[in-house]
């Protein structure tokens, strides 16, 4: 079947399956390899997007569902405000290691502080922990939220 | 560890020989590195892309814009090495790092060995690197000097400009580097190394060189790549270890959607079961991934009833605590006489550790994608930590030459040991030949969890005498491990060399081993991972009995200033171990977490303290820990002191890397375990084999102590410390031990 969807603010008609997830049709069809496949079962968040600016996990999204929704992605978040911001803060503070997770966790961030600009260490474990990291660079994502926010990144849990 | 041939540099006919790399042992037992560069009159034309420029040798080129072209020779996988050894170059070279542009290179024996693995990295091109970047510079300097016709020794480099002194005179790198690509390239050892201090680039806080363009969505990992004409594919192996397939609906799948192809492959030997090479399966080759997956849920296929299939992990269970009461099979070490010591002892303490199977878990689930050509050809692009190996796997399975086989290295979305092993490799490879065309193979990650080279279980029944005067006078470990017939499974040995031999007088290393027919194979700091946790768990114990600060029981037990001789990660040249450096990271670790304090915590909060030497680094790492009510460990914090000799090279990388494999550690303790039912593993996705959440992830300050050693390694040695720490800490707390991971809760609710 045919799908027209809008992605980073462009329409596109593409031909798929209806059970098709977003996923597979970003990547496979739009050439979109930012949006990554770690589960496929929305446990890791490394497919995260954007719909209507809600963190979405793509691999369990069929297209079919997408309709009239904004989809964003890590290759259209820079431009907003916000998701450049987060993406500065992700290389000034060098957080990725493999990277392979790093645009879920970039498009978990951005969507957290597009509704919060100054989230706490709670606000930001709440909204981050969907999205795994096996290299486990939560320390530095945590800091580069709060180097996003404009917030001090030093770790002031109480411990 | 995977054997000491797998890390050679691959005996392919080489593309060119205009340098190689060798290691051997030096008659100091140091690793001695020489790698040797071309001359001019090798006869040979230059190979580097046109708009790189002029090559000054394999590793550099520089365009007449001045931009400066390195090549980062190892795959990278998350350690930064694709930064890290284009920085040692750049330094000596003494290039502007922001005018310099890193190129991954192809698999070539010219760049001497090229994997991810071992923390080997930085030991094993410390030096070699950026002798390479010096001997760049002395040609540029060379070339400026020609110009000026003025000795060479008038002249200097900086960030990218030679000056001649005397006349103020000065020539840029871009201007002078096509004459100084035809000079002759100077003896390596020849060459002179800038002195630490006037470093501009080692050092400094440096972003990944791929980080902005992952970020911008740019396809450089393995699951990226796209071919024209490319098909994608997935494979079926059987679930139960060493299934054969008796057959499959093939016309069935063939008639699905989008599939334009569907075939069973036969592996190649039973013993590919064990090494991860190609087994049997069945492959489904269609126009979209997905189209593969919707395929693969109609999939019927016979497997025949593999010989491993009455396996379990209740069974083994079963099998290392009968085995605990016999006498062991076999002697691992024996000094003095433990028996005779353990009668005498003032106080015997006797405790059973246990830990399960691991599965690695890369993000970026397994994939490959390969090209079988007409004339017989293979290119392969893959996310590999063990290149070389996977060509030789991929020419020996299909029966080509390795020089028909191309690898390029992709961005690899972890490796973690997973990736020294090429199943995906050959698969890839065998599928595009039987197909017809280049297909990208991809896993799903059910597929993943349940084909791997699995972190061994392991089960120590720890047996130990204190003297009197609270010291550790008798040490016995009956570690009930697993094996093939006789030879023990990959990565579940125990070293003779392990912490606390050589440091008791009486001690008695010995084990018995547990038929598996589950592949085993390195994990992120193979041995340590598991060992750290047995071992430093138990010297708490000891620590406890005797009624000493566990800190001091330690300080003790590695006793004065001294070295002693260690056989090597990987069977290669080892330094010694150094007790001042163990004391060094354990005195600077209890500093920074306030150890001596620890007395005035809040009842019900505790600290765990545990040190473990790993793949030549020294780490110290204390935790602060309480827990709730329903028993659920809340970790407050970890402290780190880590000992990686002289230099670290880029702070950027080094404290991530500690960071990450302390948390890493932390996620193995909390929530991790494969089990094995009726011969195949249980587990299938995160929801059941879990990773650490930013919720659960607690600050860590890392501390590093600079010793004057030679810089090592940060991928392995932050990690095992953590777990023993761990329990440790929730001893502090609660006074119950922690003797079997991952932590149940349940062990530490409250009465």
């Amino acid at each position: 079947m045919a799908f027209t969807i809008t992605v980073n603010g462009r329409k596109r008609t593409i031909e798929a399956q209806a059970d098709t997830p977003l996923l597979w049709v970003l990547r496979d069809e739009l050439d979109l390899k930012g949006t990554k496949f770690g589960c496929g079962m929305s446990f890791c968040g490394a497919c995260t997007v954007h719909l209507d600016g809600v963190p979405t996990r793509s691999c369990i999204t069929p297209v079919s569902r997408v309709g009239s929704a904004s989809v964003v992605t890590i290759e259209g978040v820079g431009d907003s405000q916000v998701g450049k911001r987060v993406k500065e803060a992700w290389l000034a503070l060098d957080v990725m290691q493999c990277g392979y997770c790093q645009s879920g966790q970039v498009m978990a961030a951005t969507a957290l502080l597009a509704r919060n600009p100054r989230p706490t260490d709670r606000d930001i474990d709440e909204a981050m922990s969907g999205n795994l990291c096996r290299c486990a660079t939560y320390t530095r994502i945590r800091a580069a939220i709060k180097q996003a926010a404009d917030l001090p990144t030093d770790d002031t849990r109480e411990v | 560890m995977a054997s000491v041939n797998a890390f050679e540099p691959a005996a392919a006919a080489p593309l060119s020989r205009r340098a190689f790399l060798t290691a051997s042992l030096a008659a100091g037992g140091g690793l001695l590195l020489t790698l040797n560069l071309p001359r001019a009159d090798a006869g040979e034309p230059v190979a580097a892309a046109p708009e790189a420029g002029a090559e000054l040798n394999p590793f550099i080129s520089i365009a007449p814009d001045g931009i400066v072209t390195i090549v980062a020779k190892n795959p990278e996988i998350g350690q930064g090495m694709k930064t890290t050894l284009p920085m040692l170059i750049a330094e000596e070279l003494d290039a502007d790092w922001p005018q310099v542009r890193i190129e991954q290179a192809l698999l070539n024996p010219i760049y001497g060995m090229q994997f991810a693995g071992g923390s080997m990295a930085t030991p094993l091109n410390w030096e070699p690197m950026r002798r390479v970047g010096a001997a760049g510079r002395q040609m540029l300097i060379l070339a400026a000097a020609q110009t000026w016709e003025v000795p060479a020794a008038e002249c200097d480099a900086s960030q990218g400009i030679v000056r001649h002194g005397a006349s103020g005179r000065t020539l840029s790198y871009g201007a002078l580097a096509a004459r100084a690509a035809a000079l002759p390239a100077p003896d390596l050892q020849s060459v002179t190394l800038k002195d630490p201090k006037d470093y501009r680039i080692i050092g400094k806080f440096t972003g990944g060189v791929d980080s902005a363009h992952v970020l911008e969505g740019q396809p450089l990992f393995g699951i990226d790549t796209v071919l024209p004409g490319m098909a994608y594919a997935t494979y079926q192996k059987g679930p139960v270890f060493g299934s054969r397939v008796v057959s499959a609906n093939i016309a069935a799948m063939k008639a699905m959607p989008g599939v334009r192809d569907a075939f069973i492959i036969h592996g190649s030997d039973p013993k590919a079961v064990f090494d991860l090479g190609l087994v049997d399966g069945v492959a489904i080759v269609a126009d979209t991934w997905w189209q593969t997956q919707k395929a693969l849920e109609k999939l019927r296929v016979v497997w025949d009833r593999s010989s491993l299939s009455g396996q379990s992990t209740a069974q083994f269970e079963r099998q290392a605590e009968h085995l605990s009461r016999q006498p062991p099979q076999s002697i691992v070490r024996r000094d003095g006489d433990v028996e005779e010591a353990l009668s005498h002892a003032d106080k015997v303490l006797e405790a059973a550790y246990a830990y399960p199977f691991l599965a690695h878990v890369d993000l970026e689930p397994q994939n490959c994608t390969a090209h079988y050509k007409r004339d017989g050809s293979i290119e392969i692009w893959a996310p590999t930590q063990l290149p070389g190996a996977g060509r030789a796997l991929v020419a020996s399975t299909l029966g080509v030459d390795e020089s028909k086989v191309t690898v390029h290295m992709t961005r690899v979305g972890g490796g973690f040991g997973r990736r020294l092993k090429n199943d995906f490799m050959v698969e890839a490879a065998m599928i595009s030949k039987m197909a017809g065309r280049p297909v990208k193979l991809l896993w799903n990650r059910r597929q993943d969890i349940q084909h791997d080279a699995y972190r061994p279980a392991g089960f120590h029944y720890f047996k130990a005498g204190l003297t009197a005067d609270g010291r550790l006078g008798a040490f016995r470990d009956h570690f009930a491990t697993f094996g093939q017939g006789r030879e023990v499974a990959s990565s579940a040995d125990l070293p003779r060399s392990h912490f606390p031999a050589g440091f008791v007088p009486n001690l008695l290393f010995a084990q018995s081993l547990i038929e598996l027919g589950v592949p085993t194979g390195p994990l992120r700091n193979p041995g340590g991972n598991a060992l750290a946790f047995a071992f430093e768990s138990f010297i708490d114990e000891l620590a406890h009995a005797a009624g000493r600060d566990p800190l001091d029981f330690r300080l003790d037990l590695y006793g004065p200033p001294r070295v002693i001789p260690m056989p090597a990660p990987m069977g290669r040249p080892h330094p010694p171990f150094d007790t001042s450096r163990a004391h060094g990271v354990l005195e600077l670790v209890a500093e920074k977490s306030g150890w001596r304090k620890r007395q005035e915590l809040p009842r019900g909060s505790g600290m765990g303290l545990a040190f473990y030497y790993s793949h030549y680094g020294y780490f110290a790492e204390v935790v602060k820990a309480s827990v709730a009510p329903d028993g659920t460990p809340k970790i407050h914090k970890v402290w780190a002191a880590g000992d990686v000799g002289r230099q670290i090279i880029n702070p950027a990388g080094a404290y991530n890397q500690a960071q990450g494999g302390i948390l890493d550690g932390l996620g193995a303790a909390l929530h991790q375990a494969i089990t094995i039912e009726g011969g195949r593993v249980v587990q299938e996705n995160f929801n059941t084999f879990g990773l650490l959440r930013m919720s659960e992830a607690p600050p860590v300050e890392v501390h590093f102590r600079v010793t004057d050693n030679p810089p090592t390694g940060l991928g392995e040695p932050p990690l095992p410390p953590v777990l023993p720490a761990l329990c440790n800490a929730l001893f502090a707390a609660t006074g119950r031990r922690i003797r079997r991971l991952p932590i149940d809760p349940r062990e530490l609710r409250a009465a």
